[in-house]
Parts: C-alpha cells; structure tokens; sequence
C-alpha cells in the first residue's frame, strides 16, 4: 500500500485496478476495524450481558470507507470530473433527508430520510461534511490545474499566513482586547455566552501559564493539573476552615502551587524529554489520588462546597446583604442583578489572563526569559556557557505553576464547589493540546486553539455524546495539517543588526 | 497474619500475575519508543480494545455453544489478537505515519487525541457501563494453609503467568532470531541507513504497531478474565502504569519492559497488601521517580551519550 502511494505520488496516471485495490483495502480495514465494535453491541440484561447486532451500520461504514477512498484516489491521480459528478448529488441528498422535517413536515418527511440509511443526525452532518470537501476539491483542482504542492511549500505557506498574523497583531491584539472587554455588553451576550467566554478564557489563562513552561522553556510538563488543583484546594480550603476572602487567599494559592511547583521541580527537572513528561504525569495522579483518599482534611470524593464568591473589594454580590454591609449593587446604585457576578467573574479572569499574557511578554525580555528560550534550544550550549539549567528551568516551571495555582483558585471562586473529579490527566491533556496546537510559545496561538477546542464544543452542547470524541478527532486533524502548530511562527526575539542588512538574523 | 509467610506468598502471587499483565502491554511503548522515539499514549486504549473484543468473542462463543474451555480461549485469543492488531495498524496509519518527520510533540498530541477518540468511541458503541463477565476458568490448587489462611494459586493466574511466559519468550525470540526482528533492531539504531540497506521502514514500523496491539490484546484478555468486569476507561490507569513499568526499566529495553512490569504489579501487590490499598498508585509513581532520580535511564537502559 505505501508503494501504491508512493507511485501515485511520483505522477503516475490512472489505472482502475490500484484504484480498486486501494478503496478495497481500505474497505476491508474500516470492515475490521467496526466487525466487532461497531456489528455487536453489549446490553445490559440483568445477571450478565446480552448481544445485539447493528451489521447495517458495518456495511455503510465499509461502504462510506471504499467511496471516500475512491474519491480520494481519483482526486489524487488527477481525474476529479467523476467526484465532481457524483459528490454533490450525494451532499444534496443528505442535506435533504437531515432538514426533511421542517421541510416536509413530520409525515412525508419521515419517509423522506428513509432515502439515506443512516439515521443518526451527527453521523449525516459527518459525511455531509467529508462529501462537501470532496466536492470542493475536486471542484479546485478542475479551475486550477496546478499540481499539488509538496509539504514544505505548503509548510511554507502556512508559515507566511502565521507570520502575517503576528504582524498583524500589533493592530489585531488590541482590537481583541477591546472586544473582550466590551463582550459582556454586546447586545447577543447573555448569561450562557458570558460563561462560556469565561471558560475559554480560563482555558487561555492555563495555556498562557503552560506556555511557559512548554512554549518557552520546552519543558514538557503532563502534569499541570496538579498545579490547577493545588490553587483550587488552597483557596477552597483556607476559605471554608479560616475564613478568609478571595483576594487574601488568591496570593496564597499562587505561592503555595509555585512551591509545589518547586517541590516537584527540584528532583525531576534534570530529566529530560519523555522522562520528565512521564514523571509530570505521575505526579498530577498523585496529587489527584491524595486529594481523592484524603477525607479528613479534603473530604475525598464528595469534595470542598460552599466556596465564597468573590466580592468586588469587599462588597458582596447578593440581594440582601447582612445588617450594616453594602453590596455590590447598592454601592453602584444598580437594580439587583444576577448577570453582575457572572460579568463580574468574567472581568476577573480576563484581569488574570491578561496579567499573565503581560508577565510572559515582558519576561521573555529579560535575562532569565532568554535564558529559558535558549535553554529549549540546546541545553549543552546554555551550560557551557554559564547558564544554570536546574534553576533557570525551576523558575519557569514554579512560575507556570503559579500561574495555573491562580487559575485554579479562580476556578474554585467560580465554581462553588470543587472535587478531585474535575483535575482529571485530561484536563493536563487539553491545556496541552491548546498550547501546541496554537503553536509553541504562540501567545495568539493559545487564543486561537482555546477558543477552537473549548469555546466550539461549548456552543456544540446538542452533539452531547458526540462532543469528546469530536473533539480527540479535531486534536487529530488539527495536528496532521499544520504539525508545528496553528499560528507556528518562530521570530527571534533578539536580532543582531537591522534586519535585511546582511546582518544574521538569529533564529 | 500480615506478617506470616502464607501472606506474603499470596501477595507475591498477586504482584507476579498483575505484573505479568502490565508487562505485555508495556512490550508495546517499549518497542514503538525504542523504534520511533515517541509514546504512543493510546496503547492504554488499544489494551482496551483488545479487553472488549475479547468479551464479545466470548459472548458469541457462549452462544455458539462452544463449551471446551481450550478451544474457546485459543479463539478468543486469535480473535482477540487479529482485530486489535487492526486497531493498531490503523493508529499508526492515521495518526502517527504523516507525523514522522513533524516536531515530536505533534506526534503526543495526536496521541492523547487518538486516545480520546478510541475511549468515547467504545463507549459511544458500546455504553459507559461495566461489562460483567462470568468466570471462564474457576478452582486452583491449595499451596499452603495455615488456619483459616490459604495460599492458592487459581488456574486463572496459572494461565496468565504461563501464556505471558510463552508469549515473552516468542517474542525475544521473533526479534533475536527472525528477518523482522532484524530489521526492527536496525531501524531502532539509524532509520535511514536501514532504508538504504533495503529494508522497508515503513513496513517495519507498522509491523511494530501490529505486533504491540497483538500483545496488547493478550493483556486485555486476560484482564477481562482475571478481573472479570470492564468498561471503556480501563486503558487508561493500565496504559500509564505500564508506560511507567516500560520506563522503569528503560525505555527502549525489552527485557527492562518485562522487568518493570513485573515490579510494578509487585510493588502494586505489597502495597495494598501491607499498607493501604488507595495509595497503590502513589507508590507505583512514587517508586517511579526515585529511580529516575537515580537512574534516570531505568533499571536496563543504555545511558545515551549526547553527542555535541
């Protein structure tokens, strides 16, 4: 099979037997993969498990594989003409059967769907979706007859899209700004849309406090929920036992996740690569695992509840505030509201991110930012050269972890209630992935993927079920198509010499 | 009764099947680290898959009627085997191949997706909740009593002790002896002097793939009959603590892979027989990063001497 490829690639024409060949194996492998998993499924009866088969659905599966691979293998060899015949009748059909209720009503239009043998409404949108694309790129490479382009000049491509955008961020970034801070107050935001921009913005912050540690000091850290959970527990739990407010407590949760961060870092750091990934990662499980059996000082599984909400300075966000206080709403002469605290949080985070976005520009400036980045690149050089690796390596990570410490008493504040559930390894597994996937050391990046990976499946809540395995797919893709990330853009932080002059610009 | 010998015995007993299963599946990171470089963070889920082939394999035997115990498990353990190796043909196909010359990140993010995707899709098919399965093989022999305290050593853990002890020594063998296991030890040293040398990489590395997910299956199986119930997020406590047994004994060894599976069902073993049972993972880890500290290229590994 990879010969196959490789010749096509190579120019050579069409002939019907590869193609054949090819859909039939791939055919055959799509039949192995869903025979089992996808023909029979397991029920629940009571006293064991009963068995039901579904082979419809294999045969489509194998069916959908075999013309997938066709169209893919025509387009490949040059010949789009048939897809381009046979894609979009497919697509319109589709499209028909998933609106046939509101066009047909619920009579005629329940036998109109029976003309596409799938019925479930997310697998129809998937393969409308795939057909479409098809279509699209076999209608492109009919108007341009132009030969597909190697992957370093698509490589390339790309890398000049991202180097416009970061030229372009000197425009776009305080536009973004002013749009987040003005979002709240936009007429379509309402309570749910406010909440989902804080999450994301949640999500930006840990990226941000990741990108540290991964981005700039290329440290590679599957752990960083820990550091999360950390802030999360200090704050709730110096909250419920002393009695302390948010803003007391926020400083205290940072220094405390730094020093775990310290604390781990210490012994591991001299680890390099996989070795330190896989330690991370042990130690995000033991922090879960203590906090989980820890009853008497976490109260375990059923976790920490009744967490303060934070108060603006002091003044409380509640309609009735006790005798002889004022709240939030009497300070300013407003009617009560519940969206003021849900605004309210949103500033908050915004606040913190934008703190942490600040803190990593101007660090990067500094002796010790410059040293992480020079680290990431050659660890030998930066030791011959003086530089101290173990230290300089502790402080981005206490320094992300700080940052994640901070994120996660914001979290607590907002969540009210907190539990080892919700510091799970994939929590690590996302903030990661926004990071790389915006592209190492990318600021803008890490905004970009957020929003791709938690604000999209945020609006998507009706693919319910569909929505995790949605979202591995699209950590997937996102990584075929641009393996260095998003917005990959390495400009060097330091130049020698105007740029252009002959001068070497360091890289 | 903590302190007498019988204990300890059935403790041992323990540790040694637990770890005979974290072994197999660490012979899968192992070899797709010592070959690409890189962890294959779904291997968790593809021991997963192997576990539920497994028990459909076995639901439709039942059904079938076949009721000679040999005979039903050397065609779960084909079945088991064949299709998961499918499973991991594919992953690499997919996921890991175009990514081969990509910075190595990429190929851990892909990863961590493949492995969310694998979980949500048995359970998206296969429901969220436990699959129970009845005993396949009961009974076993009384090795030692003491009161009410008996050593027994079930046939379940006889089997699973003596298939891994088969399979491990097949497998050494396949790559001491055969034209594969050559040409996986030469790609493991220099990918492109062995291309030049006529030896198929891509071939190869997906042969790696097939035959990790294979040995993945035989640790699923036996998980499935040892534990008798499973459900979709099984791969995961499994995949990491045998990617900690892998490393534990250095990555990229394959006896080191057997090794530290071996401890770390030992060490999984003692601790929730001697102290608490909750903190068998902490330990586990805790284990982990001392002798990393100590030896940080595992028990068996090659120092690898960086080159300036």
């Amino acid at each position: 099979m990879a010969v196959t490829a490789t010749a096509a690639r190579a120019g050579a024409g069409f002939s019907l037997p590869a193609m054949v060949k090819e859909a039939g194996l791939t055919a055959l492998v799509v039949l192995g993969l869903s025979f089992y998993l996808v023909g029979f499924e397991t029920l629940d009866v009571p006293g064991g498990v009963d068995i039901r088969t579904r082979f419809g659905d294999v045969a489509m599966a194998v069916v959908i594989a075999f013309l997938g691979r066709t169209a893919v293998f025509l387009l490949r060899v040059g010949r789009p003409r048939p897809v381009l015949l046979l894609a979009p009748p497919i697509a319109l059909l589709i499209l028909v059967a998933l609106l046939s209720e509101t066009l047909f009503g619920p009579v005629i239009g329940a036998r109109v769907k029976l003309l596409v043998p799938f019925d479930s409404p997310v697998v129809m949108w998937a393969v409308l979706a795939v057909t479409v694309i098809l279509a699209v790129r076999a209608a492109w490479r009919l108007s341009h007859d132009t030969q597909q382009l190697s992957d370093e000049q698509r490589d390339a491509r790309a890398g000049a899209v991202a180097a416009q955008v970061q030229r372009a961020l000197r425009y776009l970034g305080p536009a973004l700004l002013v749009f987040a801070l003005a979002m709240p107050f936009m007429p379509f935001a309402n309570r749910q849309i406010v909440d989902i921009g804080t999450l994301v913005i949640t999500y930006i912050m840990l990226g941000w406090g990741l990108n540290i540690v991964v981005g700039l000091a290329g440290l590679l850290d599957l752990g960083y929920v820990a550091f999360y959970a950390v802030g999360a527990y200090s704050f709730a739990l110096l909250a419920t036992y002393l009695d302390l407010s948010f803003w007391i407590c926020l400083p205290f949760a940072g220094l405390m996740a730094a020093s775990f961060g310290v604390l781990l870092g210490f012994p591991v750091l001299r680890l390099r690569g996989d070795y330190l990934a896989i330690v991370t990662l042990g130690f995000g499980e033991i922090i879960r695992i203590i906090l989980l059996n820890w009853y008497s000082f976490t109260n375990g599984p059923d976790g920490v509840s009744g967490i303060p909400r934070p108060s603006f300075f002091g003044y409380d966000f509640t309609r009735n505030p006790a005798e002889g206080e004022a709240s939030f709403h009497m300070l300013f002469g407003l009617e009560y509201s519940s969206m003021h605290r849900i605004v309210f949080l949103y500033y908050l985070i915004l606040a913190l991110a934008l703190l942490v976005n600040f803190f990593t520009l101007r660090i990067r400036k500094l002796p010790v930012g410059r040293a992480w980045e020079a680290l990431r690149e050659d660890e030998t050089a930066c030791r011959s050269l003086g530089i101290n690796p173990r230290n300089t390596k502790l402080t981005a990570f206490s320094i992300g972890a700080m940052f994640g410490g901070f994120a996660g008493s914001f979290f607590a504040t907002r969540q009210g209630f907190i539990s080892p559930e919700s510091f799970t390894f994939i929590e690590s597994a996302v903030i990661l992935a926004i990071v790389v996937l915006g592209g190492f050391g990318s600021q803008i990046g890490v905004v970009v993927a957020a929003v791709i990976l938690i604000g999209l499946p945020e609006i998507f809540r009706e693919l319910q079920e569909f929505r995790m395995l949605a979202f591995g797919m699209a950590m997937v893709l996102i990584m075929l198509w641009r393996p260095s990330g998003l917005l990959a853009h390495r400009d060097a932080t330091l130049r020698l010499g105007p740029v252009g002059r002959g001068g070497g610009t360091a890289r | 009764m903590q302190h007498s010998f019988e204990y300890f015995l059935s403790q041992l007993i323990n540790g040694v099947t637990l770890g005979a299963i974290y072994g197999l599946i660490a012979i899968g990171y192992t070899m797709v680290y010592g070959i690409i470089g890189m962890i294959n963070f779904a291997h968790g889920e593809i021991f997963m898959i192997g576990a539920f082939v497994s028990l459909i394999t076995f639901l439709l035997l039942g059904f079938a009627g076949v009721t000679w115990i040999p005979l039903a498990l050397l065609i779960v353990l084909i079945m088991a085997m064949t299709l998961t190796a499918i499973y991991g043909w594919s992953l690499e196909r997919v996921a890991y191949r175009p990514l081969r010359r990509s910075p190595r990140l990429a190929a851990l993010i892909t990863a961590i997706g493949m492995s969310i995707f694998l979980q949500n899709y048995v359970q998206l098919l296969q429901s969220a909740r436990n699959k129970p399965m009845q005993p396949v093989i009961s009974g076993g022999v009384e090795l030692m009593r003491e009161g009410e305290f008996a050593v027994s050593l079930s046939y379940m853990q006889m089997m699973i002790i003596v298939t891994t002890l088969v399979l491990m020594t097949c497998f050494s063998l396949v790559i001491a002896r055969t034209a594969l296991g050559r040409s996986q030890r030469a790609c493991e040293q220099d990918q492109k002097m062995a291309a030049l040398l006529g030896i198929n990489v891509d071939r190869t590395i997906s042969l790696t793939f097939v035959m990790g997910a294979a040995l993945a299956s035989v640790a699923g199986m036996m998980f499935l009959m040892y534990y008798g119930v499973i459900d979709f997020f099984i791969g995961f406590l499994a995949g990491i603590k045998a990617f900690t047994a892998a490393v534990l004994g250095g990555i990229g060894s394959l006896p080191g892979a057997m090794l530290g599976g071996l401890l770390i069902g030992l060490i999984e073993a003692f601790w929730s027989g001697y102290f608490t049972v909750e903190y068998k993972d902490v330990a586990a880890f805790a284990i982990l990063v001392l002798v990393l500290i100590f030896r940080p290229t595992g028990l068996l590994g090659r120092p690898d001497i960086e080159k300036v």
